[in-house]
């Protein structure tokens, strides 16, 4: 063949124009506060507009909170969440109390806003039991291993759909990390084969740990990775809680109707480290990079719309702070009356019917523990 | 009553369960309308349809958080994972998620998920298809391994095991699957997950083994008993947890034991048996333990397993030193 002649097939041109549909993330307010998309914004009303800003606000509070309580050693292994408020509690609202949350360990704020309470969400981070059961609430456990949640979703929304629930879906977190974990196709490709009800969430912060979003795929979006499984998908601004509510307001409906599955990517950014046990986001991310994210700072986007419409006061705000942290106090006091665990209970937990040898351990742990 | 192999045997406990419980399920690769590879679940998805029983993506990460997900659901999954080399690929499902979950719950929540796997060499697999993987799984808190070594045994068992509220690793020997007949009642009936079975009584020497080995046993006690040594022979069946108070007893009996196994010798099933005897039952002894396993080399190319499976011959050796100790 001649050079310059057509190819059967341009992998060049195939490869640049992949991200096509993903060129522009939904967004309503942008990040000057400038309402992009009246109409959306019109959907809502002024009292739902204030909830999201309260919500974001004692986001913000519980997130600075635990870091005091880490910094006073009162809390456990603790992922810090500032700067992802419009993504968690944009989405987490857009849900039903019938839903089945599966988390991650960024996710508590969405289990408490989900039906649990904050002093669970301490005592998980403390390495309680209590912090795990969430009796008459539909949610598992924040998952540590990461991608596990995704393909435990699978099996969540199969049974859903095999029990003929009604308006009821399954919904799940990752981060950008996540994506690249085998259980997270596996998980989303699983629902997709089924067409069972779940919503996927990626929260795009950009960073897994020390590792930036770049080098975990050279696809431009993560969102187009569903395109992958026959599932539909989209970006959305992260830092816009009015967006994300919106996009998945809509991919719940969509997969409550026995469509099938829906990813949602939302960009947003871990303002703080990875982790409340040691890491140091300074070790491999700039000033300069971090500063047009915290300058994106969902917060202050919101707060712009609302005191535009007169419905917010910095007044009113710190007033709200200061009712939050003490509501977290007293969270704290009670995850701190918890009772001591004792290992014999953790031995009855471990089968349902105790092993003969499980049954000799939990006699002499009993012994022990009534010395 | 009629004359079953093991796998019939097991089709015919599993139609029993599916019939019992309309909340049983049974999924995996192939296990539709092809009937499993082995035809293990054959005939099943067009007596109960396709919502009861159905193929899955391929991928066995996929199959667990399946079945996690369904019994949290109130279903009570029967995953099949082919092959038990290929319980690699969902090892997080199975050890770091399904038999921690009534732990983390604080025992609010039961996760009764059975695995059905096969395993076992001698049948000239391809690699990965033979391998006796059950060393990973028993040292597993939470998690019951369990292998039938006979159609009567398998046909129980899967019924207790699916019936059972805890997870439960249900191991399916490859080379038994066809090579063996018994009387197999068509009703109902139950086996106990967590008992061994005197499968020969003697009083000589105790030989402790598991699946296939069993009958190597067997052959090995005809073998003995032509020079009046009277060997007892154990079938562990229950893996995890091991049923010690059989083998004590028989050991008080015999005071001289064997105990055998297919996988490789470190770090099992036989070394945990014979580290219970140490510590419960030295005194009893007139012998040291002995031990046939496979040698720690990786699972034989399959023209040679043959050489590497240890066999009645083996067994029958391993217990004439110990007799003649």
């Amino acid at each position: 063949m001649a050079n310059g002649s057509k190819q059967i097939v341009d992998f060049a041109k195939i490869k640049a124009t992949m991200a096509d549909p993903y060129k522009h993330p939904v967004q309503v307010i942008d990040r000057e506060g400038k309402v992009v998309n009246p109409d959306i914004l019109a959907k809502y009303s002024d009292d739902q507009l204030v909830d999201f800003m309260k919500k974001m606000v004692w986001e913000r509070t519980l997130h600075e909170q635990t870091m005091n309580f880490s910094r006073q050693g009162r809390l456990g292994f603790y992922a810090p969440t500032a700067g992802e408020e419009a993504s968690e509690m944009g989405s987490v609202t857009a849900f039903k109390e019938q839903d089945f949350l599966a988390p991650a360990y960024r996710d508590l704020p969405q289990m408490i806003q989900h039906g649990t309470t904050v002093a669970k969400g301490f005592l998980w981070s403390k390495g309680h039991v209590e912090g795990n059961i969430h009796e008459n609430k539909n949610m598992l456990f924040p998952q540590i291993i990461i991608g596990a949640q995704y393909v435990e979703t699978a099996g969540v929304a199969l049974g859903i759909k095999k029990n003929k629930d009604k308006d009821r879906v399954a919904f799940v977190y990752t981060g950008d990390g996540g994506t690249s974990q085998g259980d997270w196709y596996e998980g989303v490709n699983f629902t997709s084969a089924f067409q069972a009800p779940a919503v996927f969430f990626v929260q795009n912060n950009g960073w897994a740990i020390s590792v930036p979003r770049y080098k975990q795929t050279a696809a431009e979006t993560l969102a187009q990775k569903a395109v992958a499984m026959g599932v539909p998908s989209v970006q959305v601004d992260g830092m816009d809680i009015v967006a994300v509510h919106e996009v998945s307001k809509l991919a719940r409906e969509y997969a409550a109707a026995g469509n099938g599955p829906v990813v949602i990517e939302t960009l947003t950014y871990r303002f703080g480290a990875h982790s409340s046990a040691g890491d140091d986001p300074s070790r491999y991310r700039t000033k300069e990079e971090e500063k047009p994210w915290f300058d994106a700072d969902p917060l202050i986007r919101m707060r712009k719309v609302l005191t535009d419409k007169k419905l917010w006061s910095q007044d009113q705000e710190d007033k709200l702070v200061e009712q939050y942290k003490d509501d977290f106090k007293e969270a704290m006091k009670e995850a701190e009356a918890a009772p001591a665990q004792k290992v014999s209970d953790f031995l009855k937990w471990t089968y349902n019917v105790p092993t003969p040898s499980v049954k000799k351990q939990i006699a002499e742990f009993e012994a022990k523990e009534s010395k | 009553m009629a004359k079953m192999t093991y796998i019939k045997a097991i089709t015919s406990g599993l139609d029993q369960v599916l019939n019992d419980d309309p909340k049983t399920l049974i999924f995996g690769e192939d296990v539709g309308k092809n009937g499993g590879v082995f035809r293990t679940t054959v005939g099943l998805q067009d007596k109960y349809g396709e919502d009861r029983v159905f193929d899955t993506p391929l991928a066995e990460s996929g199959i667990l958080g399946l079945a996690i997900g369904l019994a949290l659901t109130g279903w009570r999954p029967i995953p099949e994972i082919q092959f038990m080399g290929f319980t690699f690929e969902a090892m997080d499902g199975i050890v770091g998620q399904l038999a921690r979950d009534h732990y983390r719950f604080g025992g609010t929540k039961n996760f009764p998920v059975t695995i059905r796997t096969p395993f076992g060499g001698g049948t000239h697999t391809a690699e990965m298809h033979a391998d006796n993987l059950e060393n990973y799984f028993v040292s597993t808190p939470g998690l019951r391994v369990v292998t039938p070594a006979n159609p009567y045994d398998a046909k129980g068992m899967i019924i207790s095991a699916v019936e059972s509220d805890d997870p439960v690793l249900f191991m399916e020997n490859l080379k038994l699957y066809r090579s063996m007949k018994d009387e197999v009642p068509d009703d109902k009936y139950t086996v106990p997950l967590d008992s061994a079975k005197v499968v020969r009584e003697g009083k000589d020497i105790t030989i402790v083994a598991y699946s296939a080995e069993v009958n190597e046993s067997l052959k090995a006690a005809d073998a003995l008993a032509k020079d009046n040594i009277d060997a007892e022979v154990i079938d562990l069946r229950s893996l995890s947890p091991i049923d010690t108070d059989t083998i004590f007893a028989s050991i008080d009996k015999t005071h001289k034991v064997v105990v055998v196994q297919e996988a490789q010798k470190m770090a099992g099933v036989g070394a945990q048996v014979a580290s219970d005897i140490a510590e419960e039952k030295i005194m009893s002894l007139d012998a040291p333990i002995g031990r046939v396993a496979a040698p720690d080399s990786v699972y034989p190319f399959a023209q040679a397993e043959n050489d590497w499976i240890p066999n009645a011959d083996d067994i029958e050796a391993k217990a004439r030193d110990i007799f003649n100790y």
